[in-house]
């Protein structure tokens, strides 16, 4: 396949671009692979693309339902951060940040990673106090953070209400320069395009139906395009974790599926230079580079695998989005969607051998899996070619919640509604 | 989405707060068994279709409901009043 380049640009401009080839390939399912990877989104095409190049394993075929990138990675609002307080968290989303910053490079493939910062308000002297530690913590840990005060804010977002007078007066910032967006879709290509060149085989609407079982060994996967077997299957399914894994006969885990709404304006002249999210209560927006506002806000906060949600949250994103910059009164809103999250009881995911023999798992994304995408899959792919999780994805186990060893970033405790 | 409140009628979603699964059965207080108590805290059935929950009707009447909805539609099959549920489970299990 023909790398892509300034020059390959150049070269099929001349021939009217009709030589440019598919991405990747369309192959059959062959009977058996090394591993099958359940998840065509995301995180299962990274996994995929790491097992080939960091580990050499390239008979390995993803599963997807639909077509690729047709779940949450091309259903968010593509925020990269790693700020976070514990160190757990710091070192794995540390770790994607760094996978991150040379992705493009990685791939041959543009993901327009783009570091213009993600800012979070603090509207109480408690809020300051939290910033300030968890800043410390990641900066403590080698990443980067810097606190804002008002005035430095206003000058970076002109638009924002930072008067004495705002419902929830702005008090300073927490800012985390290398952090930002990325072109979500372009992600899942890339990586399905990077896995593809080195042989592995992306097979497109196939549904997992069954698990095939010898004992209580997963060692291969039934599907709509027929039986498949294999000597380790991941499940990488996020919000359909748990349909996944009723098939295989794990009936409960510690995940809800609930689903989470984002929304996008219509076009505006550049005004946020970066990522900004709200304290009063919880929204997020940036502007993407066609310039339209991309935000959302918390859950609908009943279960659901349903990809909508209902109005009484819209009114409410809406709301505090205009509480932020009341300016936008008038702008139009364009279109909005949900997406169904894998919640975990803390708030953090679960990289993991098992629950059963010949099985991986990976879920409990809640809403942040987007930034976690290349990490995730690096890990994943570490556990699943070694048997045992790697030292950054070793606390994200499955029996932590009954072990009593939670990794519950903002100490609310057991509940489906963290992030 | 609109739930039919036994007492008020049918009533915007908006005046009810979800209070999650109601699947799960809490252990007897004096138990000891850990396992039912992590069982109990942390797993979940996650339905994807008709689903049990309980759900207040917080800014009506108060009264806790006990729905089942659909999870793939929001289709809402069943309202009752949590407690008699509860209660009638209750004495079937002593029987």
């Amino acid at each position: 396949m023909a790398e892509y380049s300034a020059l390959s640009i150049l070269k099929n401009a001349l021939s009217g671009n009709r030589d440019w080839k598919p991405a990747w390939r369309k192959p059959e399912p062959k009977p058996s692979y090394d591993v099958i990877i359940i998840g065509g989104g995301g995180h299962g095409l990274s996994t995929a693309y790491y097992l080939a190049k960091e580990h050499g394993i390239t008979n390995v075929a993803v599963i997807e339902k639909g077509y690729l990138g047709s779940g949450n990675v091309g259903r968010n609002t593509t925020i990269v951060r790693s700020n976070y307080l514990l160190p757990q968290n710091i070192r794995f989303y540390e770790h994607s940040m760094k996978l991150w910053e040379n992705l493009s490079h990685d791939l041959n493939y543009n993901v327009m990673f783009s570091q213009r910062g993600v800012l979070n308000l603090v509207h109480s002297p408690s809020q300051v106090d939290d910033a300030i530690r968890r800043g410390n913590a990641m900066r403590h840990q080698g990443g980067d953070a810097v606190f804002l005060k008002p005035l430095e804010i206003a000058k970076l977002y002109p638009g924002l209400d930072v008067s004495p007078k705002a419902r929830f007066p702005v008090m300073g910032g927490l800012l985390q320069p290398r952090a930002g967006t990325a072109r979500h879709d372009a992600v899942a290509w890339g990586y399905a395009r990077g896995a593809d060149k080195r042989g592995v085989d992306l097979i497109e609407n196939c549904e997992v139906i069954g698990f095939i079982k010898d004992g209580d060994r997963v060692v291969g996967v039934r599907t709509t395009r027929g039986d498949i077997r294999a000597k380790k299957v991941g499940v990488a399914a996020a919000g359909s974790t748990g349909r996944v894994m009723k098939l295989a006969g794990v009936d409960r885990l510690p995940i809800e599926s609930h689903v989470l709404q984002a929304f996008v304006s219509e076009s505006l002249k550049p005004i946020l230079p970066g990522v900004i999210t709200w304290g009063g209560g919880h929204l997020y927006v940036s502007q993407s580079d066609k310039g339209g506002l991309v935000f959302g806000g918390g859950l609908d906060e009943y279960n659901t695998y349903a990809q909508r949600g209902n109005m009484p949250l819209v009114e409410e994103v809406m709301s505090e989005l205009l509480a932020m910059f009341p300016g936008f009164a008038k702008v139009r809103l364009l279109r909005s969607w949900g997406g169904v999250m894998d919640m975990s009881m803390d708030g953090s995911p679960i990289i993991t051998t098992g629950p059963l023999p010949g099985m991986y798992l990976n879920c409990g994304w809640c809403y942040g899996g987007f930034k976690a995408t290349p990490a995730s899959g690096w890990c994943f792919a570490w556990t699943i070619a070694k048997n045992a999780p790697h030292e950054i994805n070793a606390p994200f186990t499955l029996d932590r919640y009954h072990r009593g060893i939670h990794i519950d970033e903002k100490a609310q405790g057991a509940t489906p509604k963290l992030h | 989405m609109l739930i039919t409140c036994p007492y008020c009628g049918p009533r915007d979603v908006s005046e009810y707060s979800y209070q999650g699964d109601a699947n799960r059965r809490r252990p007897d207080p004096a138990s000891t068994d850990q396992a039912a108590w992590n069982a109990y805290v942390y797993d979940r059935v996650n339905t994807a279709g008709d689903h049990k929950e309980y759900w207040q009707h917080s800014a009506g009447c108060r009264v806790h409901l006990a729905v089942t909805r659909n999870t793939l539609t929001h289709k809402i099959s069943s309202v009752a009043i949590a407690r008699d549920v509860v209660v009638a489970e209750r004495k079937e299990a002593a029987q």
